[in-house]
Protein backbone atom coordinates (compact mmCIF):
# COMPACT_ATOMS: atom_id res chain seq x y z
CA UNK A 1 0.00 0.00 0.00
CA UNK A 2 1.35 3.43 -0.94
CA UNK A 3 2.24 6.06 1.67
CA UNK A 4 0.52 9.10 0.17
CA UNK A 5 -2.23 9.30 -2.45
CA UNK A 6 -1.14 8.83 -6.08
CA UNK A 7 -2.12 11.67 -8.39
CA UNK A 8 -3.77 10.04 -11.38
CA UNK A 9 -5.25 11.54 -14.57
CA UNK A 10 -8.64 10.41 -15.84
CA UNK A 11 -9.46 9.01 -18.34
CA UNK A 12 -6.74 6.53 -17.35
CA UNK A 13 -3.67 6.02 -19.49
CA UNK A 14 -2.86 2.44 -20.53
CA UNK A 15 0.19 2.61 -18.24
CA UNK A 16 -1.92 3.62 -15.23
CA UNK A 17 -4.43 0.83 -15.86
CA UNK A 18 -1.55 -1.66 -15.63
CA UNK A 19 0.32 0.12 -12.84
CA UNK A 20 -2.52 0.65 -10.35
CA UNK A 21 -2.69 -2.03 -7.65
CA UNK A 22 -5.45 -3.03 -5.22
CA UNK A 23 -4.96 -0.87 -2.11
CA UNK A 24 -3.53 2.17 -3.91
CA UNK A 25 -5.01 5.39 -2.56
CA UNK A 26 -5.54 7.78 -5.48
CA UNK A 27 -6.66 11.32 -6.25
CA UNK A 28 -8.20 11.56 -9.72
CA UNK A 29 -8.10 14.66 -11.90
CA UNK A 30 -9.73 15.02 -15.32
CA UNK A 31 -13.00 13.77 -16.78
CA UNK A 32 -15.38 11.10 -15.54
CA UNK A 33 -18.69 10.03 -17.00
CA UNK A 34 -21.53 8.94 -14.72
CA UNK A 35 -24.28 6.38 -14.93
CA UNK A 36 -26.19 4.09 -12.60
CA UNK A 37 -29.02 1.55 -12.77
CA UNK A 38 -31.39 3.04 -15.35
CA UNK A 39 -28.62 4.33 -17.67
CA UNK A 40 -26.85 0.95 -17.59
CA UNK A 41 -30.05 -0.83 -18.52
CA UNK A 42 -30.62 1.52 -21.47
CA UNK A 43 -27.02 1.33 -22.68
CA UNK A 44 -27.00 -2.44 -22.78
CA UNK A 45 -30.43 -2.56 -24.44
CA UNK A 46 -29.09 -0.27 -27.20
CA UNK A 47 -25.95 -2.39 -27.67
CA UNK A 48 -28.03 -5.56 -27.89
CA UNK A 49 -30.08 -3.97 -30.67
CA UNK A 50 -26.82 -3.10 -32.44
CA UNK A 51 -27.37 0.63 -31.97
CA UNK A 52 -24.87 3.35 -31.02
CA UNK A 53 -24.53 4.68 -27.49
CA UNK A 54 -25.08 8.41 -26.85
CA UNK A 55 -21.57 8.48 -25.38
CA UNK A 56 -18.43 6.67 -26.54
CA UNK A 57 -17.21 4.51 -23.65
CA UNK A 58 -13.83 3.73 -25.18
CA UNK A 59 -11.12 4.58 -22.67
CA UNK A 60 -13.58 6.19 -20.25
CA UNK A 61 -13.96 5.86 -16.48
CA UNK A 62 -17.56 5.60 -15.26
CA UNK A 63 -18.71 6.75 -11.82
CA UNK A 64 -21.82 5.17 -10.34
CA UNK A 65 -23.60 8.17 -8.85
CA UNK A 66 -27.03 9.74 -8.61
CA UNK A 67 -26.30 13.19 -7.19
CA UNK A 68 -28.66 15.22 -5.05
CA UNK A 69 -29.93 18.42 -6.75
CA UNK A 70 -27.51 21.35 -7.05
CA UNK A 71 -28.41 24.49 -5.10
CA UNK A 72 -28.50 27.69 -7.16
CA UNK A 73 -24.95 28.70 -8.05
CA UNK A 74 -23.50 25.29 -7.12
CA UNK A 75 -21.92 22.82 -9.58
CA UNK A 76 -23.63 19.81 -8.05
CA UNK A 77 -25.30 18.58 -4.88
CA UNK A 78 -23.89 15.78 -2.77
CA UNK A 79 -22.43 13.07 -4.96
CA UNK A 80 -21.17 9.87 -3.32
CA UNK A 81 -21.01 6.42 -4.95
CA UNK A 82 -23.88 3.96 -5.16
CA UNK A 83 -23.62 0.17 -4.77
CA UNK A 84 -21.79 -1.28 -7.77
CA UNK A 85 -23.21 -4.80 -7.67
CA UNK A 86 -26.46 -3.57 -9.21
CA UNK A 87 -24.44 -2.75 -12.32
CA UNK A 88 -22.81 -6.21 -12.45
CA UNK A 89 -25.36 -7.55 -14.88
CA UNK A 90 -24.42 -4.85 -17.42
CA UNK A 91 -20.74 -4.12 -16.70
CA UNK A 92 -19.07 -6.97 -18.65
CA UNK A 93 -20.76 -5.72 -21.83
CA UNK A 94 -19.67 -2.12 -21.17
CA UNK A 95 -16.10 -3.18 -20.29
CA UNK A 96 -15.98 -4.99 -23.64
CA UNK A 97 -17.13 -1.72 -25.17
CA UNK A 98 -13.98 -0.05 -23.85
CA UNK A 99 -14.41 1.14 -20.23
CA UNK A 100 -11.02 1.23 -18.49
CA UNK A 101 -12.26 2.20 -15.06
CA UNK A 102 -15.31 2.02 -12.81
CA UNK A 103 -15.91 3.87 -9.54
CA UNK A 104 -18.51 2.77 -7.01
CA UNK A 105 -18.71 0.91 -3.73
CA UNK A 106 -19.07 -2.72 -2.75
CA UNK A 107 -18.51 -6.17 -4.22
CA UNK A 108 -18.27 -7.06 -7.92
CA UNK A 109 -19.29 -10.37 -9.46
CA UNK A 110 -16.84 -12.91 -10.86
CA UNK A 111 -18.07 -12.18 -14.37
CA UNK A 112 -17.17 -8.50 -13.94
CA UNK A 113 -13.70 -9.34 -12.60
CA UNK A 114 -13.11 -11.76 -15.50
CA UNK A 115 -14.09 -9.04 -17.99
CA UNK A 116 -11.78 -6.57 -16.19
CA UNK A 117 -8.83 -8.96 -16.48
CA UNK A 118 -9.53 -9.79 -20.11
CA UNK A 119 -10.09 -6.22 -21.36
CA UNK A 120 -7.88 -4.44 -18.75
CA UNK A 121 -10.05 -2.33 -16.49
CA UNK A 122 -9.69 -1.08 -12.89
CA UNK A 123 -12.40 -0.92 -10.20
CA UNK A 124 -12.05 1.90 -7.69
CA UNK A 125 -14.02 2.62 -4.54
CA UNK A 126 -15.16 6.07 -3.52
CA UNK A 127 -16.12 6.65 0.10
CA UNK A 128 -19.76 5.64 0.39
CA UNK A 129 -21.77 8.19 2.36
CA UNK A 130 -19.08 10.88 2.18
CA UNK A 131 -21.10 12.65 -0.45
CA UNK A 132 -20.57 16.27 0.63
CA UNK A 133 -16.80 15.74 0.82
CA UNK A 134 -16.67 14.14 -2.64
CA UNK A 135 -18.80 16.93 -4.15
CA UNK A 136 -15.96 19.35 -3.30
CA UNK A 137 -13.75 17.64 -5.90
CA UNK A 138 -16.32 18.01 -8.70
CA UNK A 139 -15.61 21.24 -10.56
CA UNK A 140 -18.04 20.95 -13.48
CA UNK A 141 -20.98 18.75 -14.31
CA UNK A 142 -23.22 18.57 -17.37
CA UNK A 143 -25.84 16.13 -18.56
CA UNK A 144 -24.57 14.24 -21.63
CA UNK A 145 -27.60 12.08 -22.29
CA UNK A 146 -30.98 10.95 -21.06
CA UNK A 147 -31.98 13.99 -19.03
CA UNK A 148 -35.36 12.28 -18.54
CA UNK A 149 -33.66 9.92 -16.08
CA UNK A 150 -33.18 12.82 -13.65
CA UNK A 151 -30.57 11.94 -11.04
CA UNK A 152 -29.83 8.79 -13.08
CA UNK A 153 -28.91 10.66 -16.31
CA UNK A 154 -25.48 10.24 -17.90
CA UNK A 155 -23.23 13.16 -16.93
CA UNK A 156 -19.76 14.37 -17.76
CA UNK A 157 -17.89 15.54 -14.67
CA UNK A 158 -14.66 17.48 -14.44
CA UNK A 159 -12.94 16.43 -11.22
CA UNK A 160 -9.91 17.61 -9.31
CA UNK A 161 -8.28 15.38 -6.71
CA UNK A 162 -11.35 13.14 -6.53
CA UNK A 163 -10.61 10.73 -3.62
CA UNK A 164 -10.70 7.00 -4.40
CA UNK A 165 -9.01 3.71 -3.56
CA UNK A 166 -8.19 0.92 -6.01
CA UNK A 167 -10.33 -2.03 -4.91
CA UNK A 168 -9.80 -4.50 -7.77
CA UNK A 169 -6.88 -4.04 -10.16
CA UNK A 170 -6.69 -5.23 -13.77
CA UNK A 171 -5.09 -8.48 -12.58
CA UNK A 172 -8.04 -9.24 -10.29
CA UNK A 173 -6.38 -8.55 -6.91
CA UNK A 174 -9.18 -7.56 -4.50
CA UNK A 175 -8.64 -5.21 -1.54
CA UNK A 176 -11.94 -6.31 0.04
CA UNK A 177 -10.48 -9.82 0.42
CA UNK A 178 -6.95 -8.73 1.35
CA UNK A 179 -8.10 -6.15 3.92
CA UNK A 180 -10.68 -8.35 5.58
CA UNK A 181 -8.34 -11.35 5.91
CA UNK A 182 -5.78 -9.16 7.61
CA UNK A 183 -8.13 -8.04 10.39
CA UNK A 184 -10.40 -11.07 10.75
CA UNK A 185 -10.36 -12.75 14.19
CA UNK A 186 -11.38 -16.38 14.22
CA UNK A 187 -13.25 -17.60 17.29
CA UNK B 1 -59.08 13.07 29.71
CA UNK B 2 -60.00 15.84 27.30
CA UNK B 3 -59.18 15.58 23.62
CA UNK B 4 -56.20 17.69 22.60
CA UNK B 5 -56.18 19.18 19.12
CA UNK B 6 -53.06 19.29 16.96
CA UNK B 7 -53.14 21.14 13.67
CA UNK B 8 -52.11 19.24 10.54
CA UNK B 9 -50.11 22.28 9.47
CA UNK B 10 -48.02 22.06 12.67
CA UNK B 11 -47.20 18.44 11.81
CA UNK B 12 -46.23 19.41 8.25
CA UNK B 13 -43.95 22.17 9.51
CA UNK B 14 -42.27 19.91 12.08
CA UNK B 15 -41.66 17.27 9.42
CA UNK B 16 -40.33 19.79 6.89
CA UNK B 17 -37.81 20.98 9.43
CA UNK B 18 -36.81 17.48 10.59
CA UNK B 19 -36.11 16.03 7.16
CA UNK B 20 -33.77 18.90 6.25
CA UNK B 21 -31.98 18.87 9.61
CA UNK B 22 -31.51 15.12 9.79
CA UNK B 23 -30.13 14.94 6.25
CA UNK B 24 -27.58 17.73 6.66
CA UNK B 25 -26.62 17.71 10.32
CA UNK B 26 -25.73 14.19 11.44
CA UNK B 27 -26.47 13.74 15.14
CA UNK B 28 -24.08 13.92 18.10
CA UNK B 29 -24.81 10.27 18.85
CA UNK B 30 -23.21 9.03 15.65
CA UNK B 31 -20.37 11.57 15.81
CA UNK B 32 -19.60 10.23 19.30
CA UNK B 33 -19.62 6.69 17.91
CA UNK B 34 -17.05 7.67 15.22
CA UNK B 35 -14.75 9.14 17.89
CA UNK B 36 -15.09 6.03 20.03
CA UNK B 37 -14.31 3.81 17.05
CA UNK B 38 -11.09 5.71 16.41
CA UNK B 39 -9.85 4.70 19.87
CA UNK B 40 -9.93 0.99 19.00
CA UNK B 41 -9.26 1.01 15.26
CA UNK B 42 -5.88 -0.46 14.30
CA UNK B 43 -5.79 -0.09 10.52
CA UNK B 44 -4.21 3.17 9.28
CA UNK B 45 -6.40 3.10 6.15
CA UNK B 46 -9.52 2.58 8.31
CA UNK B 47 -8.52 5.50 10.52
CA UNK B 48 -8.14 7.73 7.47
CA UNK B 49 -11.61 6.64 6.31
CA UNK B 50 -13.09 7.53 9.71
CA UNK B 51 -11.39 10.94 9.50
CA UNK B 52 -12.90 11.52 6.06
CA UNK B 53 -16.34 10.49 7.31
CA UNK B 54 -16.04 13.09 10.08
CA UNK B 55 -14.83 15.71 7.61
CA UNK B 56 -17.84 14.91 5.43
CA UNK B 57 -20.17 15.39 8.42
CA UNK B 58 -18.55 18.73 9.10
CA UNK B 59 -18.89 19.98 5.50
CA UNK B 60 -22.51 18.81 5.32
CA UNK B 61 -23.49 20.58 8.54
CA UNK B 62 -21.59 23.77 7.73
CA UNK B 63 -22.81 24.12 4.16
CA UNK B 64 -26.26 22.58 4.72
CA UNK B 65 -25.52 19.91 2.13
CA UNK B 66 -26.85 16.37 2.34
CA UNK B 67 -24.43 14.12 4.29
CA UNK B 68 -25.13 11.46 1.65
CA UNK B 69 -26.62 11.97 -1.82
CA UNK B 70 -29.04 9.15 -1.05
CA UNK B 71 -31.29 11.18 1.20
CA UNK B 72 -33.32 8.09 1.77
CA UNK B 73 -36.77 6.71 2.00
CA UNK B 74 -38.44 9.05 4.51
CA UNK B 75 -39.30 6.62 7.32
CA UNK B 76 -41.55 7.65 10.19
CA UNK B 77 -42.48 5.99 13.43
CA UNK B 78 -45.41 7.95 14.84
CA UNK B 79 -46.73 7.38 18.34
CA UNK B 80 -50.20 8.88 18.43
CA UNK B 81 -51.68 9.55 21.84
CA UNK B 82 -55.24 8.23 21.87
CA UNK B 83 -56.45 11.59 23.24
CA UNK B 84 -54.83 13.59 20.42
CA UNK B 85 -56.93 14.74 17.48
CA UNK B 86 -55.47 16.03 14.21
CA UNK B 87 -57.44 18.97 12.80
CA UNK B 88 -57.38 20.59 9.38
CA UNK B 89 -56.27 17.48 7.50
CA UNK B 90 -55.15 13.88 7.86
CA UNK B 91 -52.04 12.74 9.73
CA UNK B 92 -50.47 10.91 6.77
CA UNK B 93 -51.24 13.73 4.33
CA UNK B 94 -49.65 16.20 6.76
CA UNK B 95 -46.48 14.10 7.02
CA UNK B 96 -46.26 13.60 3.26
CA UNK B 97 -46.68 17.34 2.69
CA UNK B 98 -43.81 18.00 5.13
CA UNK B 99 -41.63 15.51 3.22
CA UNK B 100 -42.59 17.14 -0.10
CA UNK B 101 -41.67 20.62 1.15
CA UNK B 102 -38.55 19.61 3.05
CA UNK B 103 -37.01 17.55 0.26
CA UNK B 104 -37.63 20.35 -2.25
CA UNK B 105 -36.45 23.24 -0.06
CA UNK B 106 -33.46 21.31 1.27
CA UNK B 107 -32.29 20.21 -2.22
CA UNK B 108 -32.58 16.61 -1.08
CA UNK B 109 -32.72 13.84 -3.66
CA UNK B 110 -36.06 12.35 -4.69
CA UNK B 111 -35.55 8.58 -4.68
CA UNK B 112 -39.07 7.17 -4.51
CA UNK B 113 -40.78 5.39 -7.41
CA UNK B 114 -44.56 5.29 -7.72
CA UNK B 115 -44.54 1.60 -8.59
CA UNK B 116 -41.84 -1.04 -8.00
CA UNK B 117 -42.24 -2.54 -11.47
CA UNK B 118 -43.05 0.51 -13.59
CA UNK B 119 -40.29 2.49 -11.76
CA UNK B 120 -41.31 6.12 -12.38
CA UNK B 121 -39.91 8.69 -9.93
CA UNK B 122 -42.57 10.65 -7.99
CA UNK B 123 -40.04 13.53 -7.96
CA UNK B 124 -40.84 14.76 -4.44
CA UNK B 125 -39.72 11.74 -2.40
CA UNK B 126 -43.29 10.89 -1.39
CA UNK B 127 -44.95 8.78 -0.24
CA UNK B 128 -43.14 8.48 3.06
CA UNK B 129 -43.02 5.12 4.85
CA UNK B 130 -45.18 5.76 7.91
CA UNK B 131 -45.80 3.39 10.79
CA UNK B 132 -48.24 4.60 13.46
CA UNK B 133 -48.84 3.21 16.92
CA UNK B 134 -51.63 4.22 19.24
CA UNK B 135 -50.33 5.02 22.74
CA UNK B 136 -51.77 6.52 25.93
CA UNK B 137 -51.69 10.33 26.26
CA UNK B 138 -52.64 13.36 24.20
CA UNK B 139 -49.44 14.04 22.25
CA UNK B 140 -48.09 12.95 18.90
CA UNK B 141 -44.48 11.81 18.95
CA UNK B 142 -42.94 11.79 15.46
CA UNK B 143 -39.68 9.94 14.85
CA UNK B 144 -37.99 10.35 11.47
CA UNK B 145 -35.10 8.49 9.87
CA UNK B 146 -33.76 8.93 6.31
CA UNK B 147 -33.06 5.36 5.21
CA UNK B 148 -30.57 4.77 2.42
CA UNK B 149 -31.21 2.12 -0.22
CA UNK B 150 -27.73 0.58 -0.24
CA UNK B 151 -27.88 -0.60 3.36
CA UNK B 152 -31.59 -1.45 3.13
CA UNK B 153 -30.77 -3.87 0.30
CA UNK B 154 -28.40 -5.83 2.54
CA UNK B 155 -31.13 -6.51 5.14
CA UNK B 156 -32.56 -10.01 5.62
CA UNK B 157 -35.08 -11.90 7.70
CA UNK B 158 -35.57 -15.55 8.54
CA UNK B 159 -38.06 -17.76 10.34
CA UNK B 160 -35.76 -19.82 12.56
CA UNK B 161 -36.86 -23.00 14.33
CA UNK B 162 -37.28 -22.69 18.12
CA UNK B 163 -34.59 -25.41 18.41
CA UNK B 164 -32.12 -23.04 16.69
CA UNK B 165 -32.33 -20.99 19.88
CA UNK B 166 -30.17 -18.08 20.89
CA UNK B 167 -27.15 -19.53 19.06
CA UNK B 168 -29.16 -19.65 15.84
CA UNK B 169 -30.14 -16.01 16.29
CA UNK B 170 -26.52 -14.92 16.83
CA UNK B 171 -25.31 -16.94 13.87
CA UNK B 172 -27.92 -15.41 11.56
CA UNK B 173 -27.24 -11.81 12.65
CA UNK B 174 -23.47 -12.20 12.16
CA UNK B 175 -24.04 -13.89 8.77
CA UNK B 176 -26.17 -10.96 7.57
CA UNK B 177 -23.54 -8.43 8.68
CA UNK B 178 -20.84 -10.53 7.01
CA UNK B 179 -22.71 -10.73 3.71
CA UNK B 180 -23.45 -6.99 3.81
CA UNK B 181 -19.67 -6.45 3.73
CA UNK B 182 -18.65 -3.25 1.95
CA UNK B 183 -22.02 -2.81 0.20
CA UNK B 184 -23.86 -1.32 3.17
CA UNK B 185 -21.35 1.52 3.73
CA UNK B 186 -19.73 0.33 6.96
CA UNK B 187 -19.26 1.21 9.76
CA UNK B 188 -22.86 0.09 10.09
CA UNK B 189 -25.51 -0.12 12.79
CA UNK B 190 -27.05 -3.58 12.90
CA UNK B 191 -30.73 -3.39 13.84
CA UNK B 192 -32.21 -6.69 14.94
CA UNK B 193 -35.82 -7.74 15.56
CA UNK B 194 -36.40 -11.01 17.41
CA UNK B 195 -39.81 -12.62 17.87
CA UNK B 196 -43.33 -11.52 16.99
CA UNK B 197 -44.60 -12.65 13.61
CA UNK B 198 -42.97 -12.61 10.14
CA UNK B 199 -43.82 -8.90 9.66
CA UNK B 200 -43.46 -7.89 13.30
CA UNK B 201 -39.82 -9.03 13.43
CA UNK B 202 -39.01 -6.73 10.50
CA UNK B 203 -40.76 -3.82 12.21
CA UNK B 204 -38.83 -4.49 15.43
CA UNK B 205 -35.60 -4.39 13.44
CA UNK B 206 -36.67 -1.19 11.68
CA UNK B 207 -37.22 0.50 15.06
CA UNK B 208 -33.45 0.39 15.50
CA UNK B 209 -32.97 3.11 12.87
CA UNK B 210 -34.83 5.57 15.09
CA UNK B 211 -32.73 4.80 18.17
CA UNK B 212 -29.80 6.89 19.37
CA UNK B 213 -26.65 5.10 18.16
CA UNK B 214 -25.48 2.63 20.79
CA UNK B 215 -28.22 3.34 23.34
CA UNK B 216 -28.70 -0.05 25.00
CA UNK B 217 -31.90 -2.07 25.12
CA UNK B 218 -33.46 -1.44 28.58
CA UNK B 219 -33.61 -5.18 29.30
CA UNK B 220 -30.15 -6.29 30.57
CA UNK B 221 -30.30 -9.65 28.75
CA UNK B 222 -30.78 -7.90 25.40
CA UNK B 223 -28.28 -5.15 26.23
CA UNK B 224 -25.68 -7.90 26.82
CA UNK B 225 -26.68 -9.63 23.60
CA UNK B 226 -26.15 -6.33 21.75
CA UNK B 227 -22.59 -6.10 23.11
CA UNK B 228 -21.81 -9.71 22.31
CA UNK B 229 -23.12 -9.37 18.74
CA UNK B 230 -21.13 -6.15 18.30
CA UNK B 231 -17.91 -7.95 19.29
CA UNK B 232 -18.62 -10.85 16.95
CA UNK B 233 -19.42 -8.53 14.03
CA UNK B 234 -16.29 -6.46 14.60
CA UNK B 235 -14.22 -9.66 14.64
CA UNK B 236 -15.24 -10.17 11.00
CA UNK B 237 -12.50 -7.68 10.03
CA UNK B 238 -14.62 -6.00 7.34
CA UNK B 239 -13.81 -2.53 8.65
CA UNK B 240 -14.85 0.94 7.47
CA UNK B 241 -15.91 0.76 3.79
CA UNK B 242 -14.97 -2.94 3.80
CA UNK B 243 -11.25 -2.21 3.39
CA UNK B 244 -10.30 -4.15 6.53
CA UNK B 245 -10.25 -3.04 10.15
CA UNK B 246 -11.76 -3.30 13.61
CA UNK B 247 -14.76 -1.04 13.00
CA UNK B 248 -17.34 -2.96 10.99
CA UNK B 249 -20.27 -1.93 13.19
CA UNK B 250 -20.70 1.00 15.56
CA UNK B 251 -23.65 -0.49 17.41
CA UNK B 252 -26.18 -3.31 17.50
CA UNK B 253 -29.78 -2.42 18.36
CA UNK B 254 -31.97 -5.34 19.41
CA UNK B 255 -35.74 -5.29 19.98
CA UNK B 256 -37.74 -8.34 21.04
CA UNK B 257 -41.44 -9.27 21.22
CA UNK B 258 -43.45 -12.33 22.35
CA UNK B 259 -43.92 -15.00 19.73
CA UNK B 260 -45.76 -18.24 18.86
CA UNK B 261 -44.67 -21.60 20.32
CA UNK B 262 -43.74 -22.78 16.82
CA UNK B 263 -41.74 -19.72 15.79
CA UNK B 264 -38.48 -17.86 16.22
CA UNK B 265 -38.54 -15.02 13.66
CA UNK B 266 -35.40 -12.89 13.27
CA UNK B 267 -34.97 -9.83 11.07
CA UNK B 268 -31.88 -7.72 10.50
CA UNK B 269 -32.20 -4.20 9.10
CA UNK B 270 -28.79 -2.80 8.22
CA UNK B 271 -28.21 0.91 8.75
CA UNK B 272 -25.23 2.67 7.12
CA UNK B 273 -22.99 5.17 8.91
CA UNK B 274 -25.39 7.89 7.69
CA UNK B 275 -27.60 7.28 10.74
CA UNK B 276 -29.81 10.33 10.10
CA UNK B 277 -32.66 10.66 12.53
CA UNK B 278 -34.64 13.25 14.48
CA UNK B 279 -37.71 13.23 16.67
CA UNK B 280 -40.26 15.71 17.95
CA UNK B 281 -43.25 15.59 20.29
CA UNK B 282 -46.24 17.77 19.42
Amino acid sequence: MSAGPLKIKVPLSREDVERLRAGDVVRLTGTLITGRDAAHKRMVELLEKGEKLPVDLKGQVIYYVGPSPAKPGEVIGSAGPTTSSRMDRYSPRLIAEGLTGMIGKGYRSEAVVEAMKKHRCVYMGALGGAAALIAKSIKRSEVLAWEDLGTEAIRRMEVEDFPAIVIIDADGNDLYKIGREKYQKTA
Amino acid sequence: MAIREIRAEAITEAVRRMVIEANTDIGQDILGAFEKAKQTEESPLALSILDQIEENADIAAREKMPYCQDTGFACFLVEVGQDAHVTGGGLEDAINEGVRRGYKEGYLRASILSDPIERKNTKDNTPAHIHTELVPGDRIHIKFSAKGGGSENMSQSKMLKPSDGLEGVKEFVVKVASEAGPNACPPIIVCVGIGGTFDRSALLAKKGIFREAGKPNPIPFYANLEQELLRKINDLGIGPQGLGGRTTALAVHVEAFPCHIASLPVAVNIQCHAHRHREVAL
